[in-house]
Order: structure tokens, then C-alpha cells, then sequence
């Protein structure tokens, strides 16, 4: 880690957002990963997001498992409420807390260990369910901090550091998304800002779960010649073809530029998501239609990129389980807890 | 943009932005690195090296870098440079046998050196080591030129002055003839000299021909430089107890302070113009006024007010300006009644003494024509320089012209065309120890600005040489000079190893770094992490990047070099580099030497 803690400029010449705040705000703890880990970028990708939607850092709730992804929530907008839950167990607290207080902003964040090994039931409930929150899966296919062995994401003839190649096949969790019914499922690459930042911010703006799988190189185990989640390897065989922008409901819509097609999805809060430049083909509302997409790039070896699924009409926890608006935490105890008749008169319904 | 080469010695040169604002070019984090190791001998010299008197700047010194340094824009306040340089001074030990030593054999060539001012004595320190027999000829019985007899005692005490000039004058190859005031150029070119340099200054005060000036009470108005010497070398010691100061520049500042030094009470400095077109320095301000001297603006003289034989008291126009103090409106007349009148509005150069038949061309305002790169007059062999060769500076780029004088003379004198002058080069070595280890301190130190500390006011005036300032304490030294921010250890960047994995620039305390695709620069400033607003300084741009083939860019304006980006780079493709400037002197001439166009000015830097 860095002999110092990164210092705080006085005069430096930042931008503020629409409270006031500058991206210094939004910042955390000095991160104790790798020099070039690519979690460090998506740490800064999340730290630009919310400080480019101005979203106050007390309704932020940040969780996360166990692993070198999960250190990371550490590592951004440190006024935010936190919680370092057991391996695999992120998407457990999240539902919990995102049942009692509605009203925070949810980002959990998780490794290909933690969400796809031991976590991996969880993930599929919390899918199932449709939690209001932010899932990023920070994937670079190994265990960087037990010392890089191969993770259930690592693809089929992918060299470790040292040992043999890979022969089992990997678990991709767009696949499983698409499988468990998510309502929004995107994959990027934390070498590529651009793309990822208005991801974020639109899985932000997203009723219900928003899956972002993010290909996160580890610079110490799996950055050499072999791997398939490296810096040079995503940057040869990514395909970015699904380019979307996203707009915050108070900013005025531009002109979408150029592409094959665009089209443009009105979210929940009235935001609106243009995709810009989408192959011909190709429906980022229609699951068999994505599926079989990913699939075609997958056999030629590419990764493909971009917000690739989106159902903005689905329901969300909430709307599922009719829950009222305000919260429960806002209900006072007499309603939450009504006492043993009322409970002995809905037991008696089900008799 | 083209991608940026960081072998051209003014880049890096402008990154530190003290040193390139020093006509000197004196290395300042070099040196108070030094500070903070303890190493106070060593700081000293390397400030000698380029700026001869360290313990006079440190005093005395105009700043130049202060406005400039990178601090100012970090935190508002600049280092306290100056005062750091004092500090070499006051805590060095004997450098005796560390000077460059002069020579036993001369090397037979004879220079005469009109005037013992900063700027001839600095062309005595470079060319006396090379074996040159250096004759001054000094119009006062001491060595100093206007730091001896414009600088008050209370500002720079003239032990420390002595120690300085001493150590130029008393280690031979060096003769000074006092008391003798060239009154013939053609005099002086009879008796053979080799070469000839004019460093006499700008002697001669500016009069203020106003009604009353030259009546009987003409004794009561003084010119402010002559009145100033009159007390240095003792000849006065006293004055009225209402005083004006008429003009507003440093010397006024000089003037109104010593007053009250010698029995002044009452004084007031009077200024034409409005505050902030005063052309004195602020803290020199800021140190009358806390000897009660009242700065009064807008006052224009009209007249000195003469009853009886004696000045009573001084007219003025009461102005009022308009945006910008381009045009006034006289709105009132008052006179402010007064016992003295000293005139600080400026000063001129004279050259009586100089035949207008030798070669030597005058042109506008009667000021000989010198070339601003060698600063030789149309005579060969001639050189001017400090404030004899373009008009009243100060000491610092006295001593710079002196340093440049100096290689024109060595080049005159050897047969090397002016032209052919030294390069100027540099030097670039990583400040890599270990695993995020440097050899600087490079984290940022919050503290504010250190206060000097000044004498009592109730002692202060008690003696007319007791010095006002009290130098920094240690701790004030220590917190000091970690303020610096170490300019001069660069962030050196190889685009062969970047990977593109964006932890410089998540990491940068400043986003003063972007990764983006290239573009003309007006096109890159709009496309930087943090917004780049200060167009002066300058953009680093890198060769392609291997895997996209885009660029990285760094926004020189507020780097405060903690070497992070270096820190969490996973293929030390940043590395924080110690850059040195290899300034050129005379002698220094196994450095390789370039034709240089004649016309560009050296110094200006």
C-alpha cells in the first residue's frame, strides 16, 4: 500500500456537483489492494457515479462478503452506511436491510468468490426476488488473496500463474442472471470508465436488482500472457458493441449521436437510458435474444460488453411483497408487532 | 499533441516554477531539501553557486520566486523561500575551503571591474578561480555597492554583508581600489585590461523639479538613495520629527523606516496612486506600517511649502482615479505640514564618466546599447551589466547578469566567439529507494505559512543597526521547509510499460492526470480529469499507450509531486525522477557549447 494517505488539496482546482461536494468527497480509505488492481478502478468508477448524480453520501448503504472485492466498499464515499457481512452472505444482509429502509441506495459489492462460489445461492435469491439495490460482481477469475488458484469464472483453457490450464467450465453470471429472471444485467471491463460509469449510474436509477459483472483484471495472479481476464486480453477481445448513455431525469435529452439504432428506455425515477449504437438484431429487452447473442460472441472468444438486458417493468422487492411506502423502519412498533391476537386471528385464516 | 521531451532542460525547468522565476535560477527545493536533512553548508553553497549571496537575499531579496511557487496555488501562501535561504546563512559553519580555490599561475589575462555592486562581484566570484587578476574600482571606501549603502543595517547587517563580499575579495586574484571613482572610460581602457565590465548601477536619484525645491530651504528635501547612503556611511544621523516620503517603491520603504530610526515621528509616505499599484513589495509595506509609518494614497505633490526660509510643509493634489488608476480627477488641495522631504521616485543611470567617442553607442534615454544575451556594449571587450545595463532591477539579477558577463568575458578572453555560450543542461535520476520509499518526504504537510518574528517594537528603534527580523526558530524551519512540495522531483513517465490500468489516475490527489486519445491542446484541456483553468502551465503528453494506442496526459498546474501515481503503479511505468538543472558558468567549459541567437535574453527566464 502507499506510504502516505492521499492528501487533501486545498486549493485543487475540482469540480463540484450539484450539493456543493467534489469527487474528494465521495472518497474513501486508502486502498490496501495491489498497486494496478483493477478493483481500484471500479472503486474510482463508483466514487464518479455517485458524485456525478449528487447523490447525498448518508442514504448510500455499501455491503459486501469476503474477498480482495469486498475490502473495496472500504475504499468509497466513506460517509455512506456500511456492512462487511460473512463470505457469500452480501446479498442476505442486502435483502435484509433493503427490506427495513427503502428509502437508502443499495450497492453491494462482490467477487467471483464470493457471488459465484460460496455466495452463490444467495445471489440467485436476492435475483429472484428483485432487491432494490446495485450487485457488482468484481471479476478477475481467481482467489487473489489466497494466492490466485482458479475461480468458478475462470473460462475453459485459462492458464493460473503457475499449474495447468483450466478444463472446467465457467460460471458467467449474465448467463445466470438471464436464468433467475434479472431485470437488469450489464457487463464491463474496469480498464473502461467511460462505459462503466453511466452503467452505474443507471443500475442506481434501476427498481430493482441491477447485475454489473465487471472483468477486473488481477494484476499480481492473472495478468499475464494465458489469462483471458487480463488488461492486454480485454482490451483485444472486448466488444463493445451495446453503448448506452444514461440520462438523469433533470437533464435536458440530447440528440442521440450516430449508430445502427438507437432507442430509449424511460426508468423508474423518469431518467432516461438511450442505447446508442446497437447491433442490428439485437433486442436488449428480449432474454433469448441476448442469451443467444453472448452466446455467438462467447464461441469466437470475445467478451461482450455493455447494458445488455434491461426490463424496466418489472417489480421490485417491494412491489412484489406490497410493502408499505414509507418503510418499515418508519412504522412504530404497535404496527409492526401488533401483538398475539392479531396474530391468532391470521393463523386462523389459514386453518 | 506531440508527445513531451523531457530531455529539453526548460521543461522540467518550468515544473519548478521558483527556480524558473529566479533569474538566478538558484535550485530551490534542491536546497531546502538540504534544510531539512541538516545538511546547512551544503544548502548554502548550492545557493552560492547561483546566487552568490545568500545571506544578503535572504534578507533582501525581491522574491520573484515567492509569487510563483507552486504552493501559492496549493494552499494560497508560497514558501517562505527567502526566509529559508537566511536560514543557510545563519546556520552554516566555516565554507572557507570549500570555494572554488584560485589559482597560484594566472592565466594572464587582466579585467577591470567598474563598481563593487553585486553584479561585479559576482563577475569576480566565476572568473578569479579560472586565474583571471580581477581590479575593482570602487567609488566608496567598502565593498557592497547599494546593498552597502541603500539597505539600512536594520534589514541586512553589514557583518553579513562583509562575510560575503569577503569572500570573494579576500582570497586573492581579487584587487579593490576604494575611493577611486572612474571619472574616464578612456583612462581606463589605457592602461590594458583585457576586458572591461561596467557594473556602477543607477547612481543618481530622481528629482522632483517642483516650485520651492531649490529655494533656501532646500537643505530639508532630500534625495531618498543619497540620503540613505549619507546615514549608512555615518555622515548623518538625524532628522525632523514630520516627514514625508514622496513616491512609494522600496527605497521608500528604506527611507520612511530609517527615519524613524534617527528622530523621525510623524511620518507619511505619500503615493500618487491607489494601493494596489504600489511598487513596493507588500511585506516591505507591511513592515513600515508596524512601525506606525501612515501610507497615504492619491496624494499628487504640487509644491514644497517654503515660510521664513524653511519648509514648513508640502501642497498636494487630492486625486481621484478612475477603473484601473489610468486617469485622476483632482478633487481637493490640501498641504500636509512637515519638517523633511525625501524624494523615493525612482532612479536613473548617468554615465558622465563614459567618452562618446570610444565605440561605446548610446541610444534611447541615453543608455549604452548592450546586447541582452552578452551582454557586451558595440565596443568590444566592453560589458555591462545590473542596473548599469538596462536600468534599476535589484540584487538578484544583478547577480544573474553578472554570471552571464562573466562567460561573455571567459569567451572574450580565450578567443571563443560570444555567441558559442555554455549549455544549459540536465540531469534526471530516479529518487527510488525501495518499495515506496524516495528520497524526499513526500507526503503533504498542511502547515500554514511561518511568521517571522520581529524585534519588539519597544527595543526596536533603540539602535539604528539592530536587526528587525529575528530569523526562524528550528521548529519554524522544519515545518517550513516541509511545505515544500519538492517541484523538482518529477513524475518521469515510460508509455512503453503503462498498462492502462487507471491507478495514477484514480489515486492523484489533484486528477492532474488523464488518460484520453490525443488531440491539439486547446482540444485536450477540455477533456482533462480536473479543469485545467491555468494555461500557463504546461501539458505533459506521452508516446501512444501499447494497448490503445491513446495517450496519458498530466496538467502540470497543481501537482504537488507525493508521488502516488508512482506509489500504485504496477509496472513502475511512473517513476519520480530528481531533475537538476545544469546551469552553465564560466569555466564550464567542458560542457558543450551551443550557438546561441544573440538577440534572446538570457536572463529573462
Amino acid at each position: 500500500m502507499p506510504s502516505i494517505t492521499k492528501p487533501l488539496i486545498p486549493l485543487a482546482p475540482l469540480a463540484k456537483n450539484e450539493l456543493g461536494l467534489t469527487i474528494r468527497d465521495y472518497e474513501g480509505a486508502m486502498s490496501t489492494l495491489c498497486a494496478g488492481c483493477g478493483h481500484d478502478s471500479i472503486t474510482a468508477a463508483i466514487t464518479h457515479a455517485f458524485w456525478e448524480l449528487s447523490t447525498p453520501p448518508h442514504t448510500i448503504a455499501k455491503l459486501s462478503g469476503i474477498g480482495c472485492s469486498s475490502k473495496t466498499p472500504t475504499y468509497f464515499v466513506r460517509g455512506a452506511h456500511g456492512f462487511n457481512s460473512a463470505h457469500g452472505r452480501m446479498p442476505t444482509i442486502a435483502t435484509g436491510a433493503a427490506a427495513a429502509n427503502r428509502e437508502l441506495t443499495y450497492i453491494g459489492v462482490s467477487g467471483d468468490g464470493d457471488s459465484l462460489s460460496i455466495g452463490i445461492g444467495h445471489l440467485a435469491h436476492a435475483i429472484r426476488r428483485n432487491v432494490n439495490m446495485v450487485y457488482v460482481i468484481e471479476n478477475n477469475g481467481v482467489y487473489g488473496l489466497t494466492k490466485g488458484q482458479l475461480s468458478a469464472s475462470a473460462d475453459i483453457g485459462t492458464r493460473p500463474k503457475k499449474g495447468d490450464a483450466n478444463v472446467v467450465a465457467p460460471i458467467d453470471p449474465i448467463m445466470l442472471g438471464l436464468a433467475m429472471g434479472a431485470t437488469f444485467l450489464a457487463r464491463s471491463f474496469s480498464g473502461d470508465k467511460e462505459q462503466l460509469i453511466p452503467i452505474l449510474k443507471a443500475a442506481v436509477a434501476h427498481n430493482g436488482l441491477a447485475l454489473i459483472d465487471v472483468i477486473s483484471p488481477c494484476v499480481t495472479f492473472n495478468d499475464h500472457e494465458g489469462s483471458t481476464k487480463s488488461y492486454r486480453f480485454m482490451r483485444e477481445h472486448e466488444v463493445k458493441e451495446v453503448v448506452t448513455d444514461f440520462v438523469p431525469e433533470r437533464e435536458e435529452i440530447a440528440v442521440a449521436i450516430g449508430g445502427r439504432e438507437t432507442r430509449s428506455v424511460t426508468m423508474h425515477d423518469g431518467s432516461v437510458l438511450t442505447f446508442r449504437s446497437v447491433p442490428e438484431g439485437y433486442d436488449p429487452t428480449n432474454r433469448i435474444s441476448v442469451e443467444e447473442y453472448i452466446r455467438d460472441h462467447q464461441r469466437l472468444g470475445e467478451v461482450v460488453t455493455g447494458l445488455l438486458y434491461l426490463d424496466e417493468g418489472a417489480p421490485s422487492m417491494h412491489e412484489i411483497n406490497h410493502t408499505p411506502l414509507e418503510g418499515l423502519n418508519k412504522l412504530p412498533f404497535s404496527a409492526l408487532c401488533p401483538g398475539s391476537a392479531v396474530l391468532e386471528d391470521l393463523m386462523s385464516d389459514f386453518r | 499533441m506531440e508527445p513531451t521531451d523531457v530531455r529539453d532542460p526548460n521543461y522540467y525547468h518550468q515544473v519548478v516554477d521558483c527556480q524558473w522565476a529566479c533569474p538566478a535560477h538558484t535550485d530551490v527545493p534542491g536546497y531546502i531539501r538540504l534544510i531539512s536533512q541538516g545538511q546547512f553548508d551544503e544548502a548554502y553553497l548550492l545557493n552560492r553557486a547561483s546566487n552568490v549571496f545568500p545571506g544578503v537575499l535572504g534578507r533582501t531579496c525581491d522574491r520573484p520566486c515567492e509569487p510563483a511557487c507552486r504552493r501559492g496555488r496549493v494552499d494560497g501562501t508560497p514558501v517562505a523561500i527567502c526566509r529559508l535561504k537566511r536560514v543557510t546563512a545563519d546556520l552554516k559553519g566555516d565554507i572557507s575551503d570549500r570555494l572554488a580555490p584560485i589559482p597560484e599561475q594566472k592565466n594572464g589575462k587582466r579585467v577591470a571591474l567598474i563598481g563593487a555592486g553585486p553584479s561585479s562581484l559576482t563577475v569576480a566570484n566565476d572568473l578569479a578561480p579560472l586565474g583571471y587578476e580581477i581590479t575593482i574600482y570602487e567609488k566608496f571606501d567598502q565593498p557592497g555597492g547599494l546593498m552597502r549603502s541603500n539597505i539600512p543595517n536594520f534589514r541586512l547587517p553589514a557583518e553579513v554583508l562583509d562575510e560575503e563580499t569577503g569572500a570573494i575579495l579576500d582570497r586573492g586574484g581579487v584587487s579593490i581600489r576604494y575611493n577611486s571613482p572612474v571619472t574616464s572610460l578612456r583612462a581606463l581602457l589605457d592602461e590594458g585590461y583585457d576586458a572591461v565590465y561596467v557594473g556602477v548601477g543607477a547612481p543618481r536619484g530622481k528629482e522632483l523639479d517642483l516650485p520651492g525645491r531649490h529655494d533656501e530651504a532646500s537643505s530639508n528635501i532630500h534625495i531618498g538613495i543619497d540620503w540613505l547612503e549619507s546615514v549608512a556611511f555615518g555622515h548623518l544621523d538625524s532628522i525632523g520629527r514630520r516627514v514625508l516620503i514622496i513616491g512609494v517603491g522600496n527605497t521608500a520603504m528604506d527611507c520612511c523606516r530609517t527615519s524613524r530610526r534617527v528622530g523621525g515621528e510623524d511620518i507619511k509616505v505619500m503615493a500618487r496612486r491607489p494601493r494596489e499599484f504600489f511598487k513596493a513589495s507588500p511585506w516591505e509595506l507591511e513592515d513600515a506600517e508596524e512601525e506606525g509609518v501612515e501610507i497615504v494614497v492619491n496624494h499628487a505633490p504640487k509644491r514644497f511649502v517654503v515660510e521664513d526660509g524653511h519648509l514648513v510643509g508640502m501642497e498636494f493634489d487630492v486625486l481621484e482615479w478612475d477603473e484601473g488608476a489610468r486617469h485622476s480627477t483632482t478633487v481637493d488641495t490640501v498641504i500636509v505640514p512637515c519638517d523633511d522631504v525625501i524624494l523615493a521616485i525612482g532612479q536613473e543611470n548617468a554615465f558622465p564618466w563614459i567618452e562618446r567617442d570610444l565605440g561605446v553607442e548610446f541610444g534611447e534615454w541615453d543608455m549604452p546599447v548592450v546586447d541582452e544575451t552578452t551582454f557586451q556594449c558595440s565596443r568590444p571587450g566592453v560589458f555591462f551589466g545590473g542596473d548599469a545595463a538596462w536600468g534599476p532591477k535589484n540584487i538578484i539579477w544583478a547577480v544573474a547578469h553578472g554570471h552571464q558577463a562573466a562567460i561573455s568575458i571567459d569567451n572574450y578572453c580565450t578567443g571563443v566567439p560570444l555567441s558559442e555560450r555554455p549549455a544549459k543542461g540536465v540531469n534526471l535520476v530516479s529518487a527510488k529507494m525501495g518499495m515506496n520509499e524516495w528520497r524526499y518526504h513526500n507526503d503533504y504537510n498542511p502547515s500554514p505559512r511561518q511568521q517571522m518574528t520581529h524585534v519588539d517594537l519597544t527595543e526596536r528603534f533603540s539602535s539604528l543597526n539592530l536587526e528587525v527580523e529575528l530569523g526562524f526558530s528550528a521548529e519554524q524551519t522544519a515545518r517550513e521547509a516541509q511545505r515544500c512540495l519538492n517541484c523538482d522531483i518529477q513524475t518521469g513517465f515510460k508509455a512503453s510499460a503503462c498498462i492502462e490500468c487507471d491507478a495514477c489516475v484514480d489515486i492523484c490527489p489533484v486528477q492532474c492526470l488523464t488518460i484520453t486519445r490525443n488531440g491539439d491542446e486547446a482540444d485536450l484541456r477540455t477533456r482533462l480529469s480536473a479543469p485545467s483553468n491555468n494555461l500557463e502551465q504546461a501539458l505533459y503528453v506521452s508516446e501512444p499507450l501499447p494497448q490503445t494506442g491513446r495517450v496519458m496526459v498530466k496538467d502540470e498546474n497543481v501537482c504537488v509531486h507525493c508521488g502516488l501515481c508512482a506509489e500504485r503503479c504496477p509496472t513502475a511505468a511512473w517513476d519520480m525522477e530528481e531533475f537538476t538543472l545544469i546551469s552553465p558558468y564560466a569555466g564550464t567549459s567542458g560542457v558543450l557549447r551551443i550557438p546561441v541567437a544573440t538577440t534572446a535574453h538570457e536572463g529573462r527566464n
